[in-house]
């Protein structure tokens, strides 16, 4: 629109754009600097899953090998470990996304009373520090004489991911055509025939999302599960115990091949939502 | 009977979230509060006795960790700014179609487990490790040189840790900057730093707000980084509360400490709602 005017005449546009040059590329280059220095642990983590390690301590190279992508399952702790965490992961995501997707909808859709004060409470669930909510689950489960556990780490992660399937799926559901929907009801279709077949299939990818961004969130939560676990080991738990005497290379593996699996998912996951237009 | 029905639905929608949100966050907190009143131990009980000492022996016997918790917090989500700006800019006005890419980049960190990706750093910067063993080798830092158990270490770890929750809100609030603005700005004979100063910075603070929300409060609360990259110098208050929490299992003034620390962030946080509004907090939350 603007940009069609013709620009005013003393504006010394050519020096700007040369000067601009300069400046984007020296931002272009920042940026990479920081890319780098963001993955650089991941780096670590990956190439030291390869490392032919001597002693406890993995942290200097001591040359190629496959051994441990071989023997990944060999540690019965680790593995058990890895197995808690994906059934917690996939448990609670299944909760979090029924009860988040409900949630998303109401509040994206109908102005109701009671509406404000749930979005405060989602509000204060994202924000309360995590450690917070964690001795609040402690003291809540001690006063009621809950064991910890699998259903009490299951319960927490429902909790804190709840809120953002939730956000998710309700700003996915401020963008849709409410008339669709109406025009499903005009043909003849019942309350629960258009939300099965005409509302779903639209949030769906707003519903992926908050799905994934779940089961991320479940599957690498630390703060929440060291409190609400008791005897049980998560992956993160296991390694933040095993650490002080060092990591086994497994420990890398495992996390190589998480980072990898979940990267193909996003990946998917974004290619779905491009060949689904809204 | 259809109109009573279609006003009932949004909260039958509700109401399964709302009543898990309701009693395993709302009733937990209040139980927090009712425990940090009590006294008591786990083998003989607790009784609630409005134990006000609670508060006041955690404060005063923890009062350089709280300290330390807002230091570092502050220091590395000023940190977080500085580092975080000029991407979030660059990605918004010059990213072109590579947007989503230098943002999945951005957020490569979060496909690596919190705790391995802190770990993996004190791999990296251990005093004979990756980093400093070649660098004492060659004779180029002294032999007892160390940046673990440094406070630069934690504030590092710290600043690592959360960097992308700021890169994110500032990039969404600058790609909602529309264009013709600052071209306006330039035909009005802005200079370059005035257009910037006057113009896209003020439009871009909601997302450093919110930045700043998403970067003090875990940052501020953390006890990972000051465990594994830290060392006895640089306990956090997370690290007390953990540690009473779990280990000593003083649930009163793990308690107490806590409900202290709620209380602190939550009135930053809701004053910047306020100032914000709750929902535009809530979607820059949600990206």
């Amino acid at each position: 629109m603007t940009t069609t005017l013709s620009p005013a005449p003393n504006r010394p546009a050519g020096r700007t754009r040369s000067h601009g040059r300069l400046g984007d590329r020296l931002l272009l280059g920042y940026t990479w600097l920081v890319i780098v220095w963001l993955c650089l642990p991941i780096g670590v983590m990956i190439l030291f899953g390869f490392n032919q390690v001597q002693g406890r301590y993995n942290n200097r190279w001591h040359g190629f090998t496959l051994q441990w992508y071989a023997h990944v399952f060999d540690l019965d702790g680790l593995t058990n470990a890895l197995k808690a965490s994906l059934v917690i992961a996939v448990l609670s995501t299944v909760i979090a996304t029924a009860l988040g997707t409900l949630l998303g909808v109401a509040l994206g859709r109908y102005r109701f009373r009671g509406a404000g004060a749930s979005n405060l409470v989602q509000f204060a669930a994202i924000s309360t520090p995590e450690i917070v909510m964690g001795m609040s689950l402690v003291a809540f489960f001690v006063a009621l004489n809950v064991p910890l556990g699998y259903l009490t780490i299951t319960i927490a992660h429902v909790m804190f991911s709840l809120s953002f399937v939730a956000v998710t799926v309700r700003s996915r559901v401020l963008t849709l055509d409410r008339s669709v929907e109406e025009a499903a009801k005009d043909l003849g279709a019942g309350a629960l025939d258009t939300f099965r077949l005409v509302t779903l299939p639209m949030i769906l990818p707003g519903v992926t999302a908050g799905a994934l961004l779940a089961f991320a969130i479940s599957i690498d939560d630390f703060v929440v599960t060291n409190f609400t676990a008791g005897n049980v080991e998560t992956f993160p738990l296991w390694i933040w115990s095993a650490q002080k005497n060092g990591l086994p290379p497994q420990v890398n593996v495992m996390g190589t091949f998480i980072f990898v699996g979940g990267i193909l998912l996003a990946l998917a996951n974004a290619v779905a939502a491009r060949r689904r237009p809204a | 009977m259809g109109s009573l029905r279609a006003r009932l639905t949004p909260y039958a929608l509700v109401l399964p979230g709302g009543l898990w949100l309701a009693i395993f966050f709302v009733v937990p907190t209040l139980i927090l509060l009712q425990f940090s009143l009590m006294t008591g131990n786990e083998a003989d009980g607790y009784a609630f006795t409005f134990a006000w000492q609670n508060y006041s022996h955690s404060l005063t016997t923890y009062w350089p960790q709280f300290v330390r918790s807002l230091e570092y917090g502050g220091i590395a989500t000023a940190l977080c700014i500085v580092l975080s700006y000029p991407i979030a800019y660059w990605i918004a006005f010059k990213g072109g179609a590579r947007k989503s890419t230098y943002l999945f980049l951005i957020l490569l960190p979060f496909f690596v487990s919190f705790v391995l990706r802190t770990i993996s750093w004190q791999f990296f910067l251990s005093d004979n490790g990756m980093l400093l063993g070649p660098l004492k080798e060659w004779g180029l830092v002294p032999a007892d040189f160390h940046i673990l158990q440094t406070s630069v270490a934690v504030v590092g770890g710290l600043t690592y840790n959360y960097l992308p929750f700021m890169v994110l809100p500032i990039y969404v609030a600058l790609e909602r900057v529309d264009p013709g603005v600052v071209e306006a700005s330039y035909d009005l004979y802005c200079s370059r730093t005035q257009s910037f100063l006057k113009v896209v910075l003020p439009l871009s603070l909601p997302g450093v707000f919110a930045g700043v929300l998403m970067n003090f409060v875990p940052a501020s609360s953390d006890y990972v980084n000051a465990e594994v990259l830290g060392g006895p110098d640089n306990t956090m208050i997370g690290n007390i509360i953990q540690d009473q929490a779990l280990t000593v299992r003083d649930y009163p003034t793990a308690t107490a400490l806590s409900a202290t620390l709620m209380l602190a962030l939550l009135l930053g946080i809701f004053a910047y709602a306020r100032a914000l509004g709750t929902e535009t907090v809530l979607e820059a939350a949600a990206r």
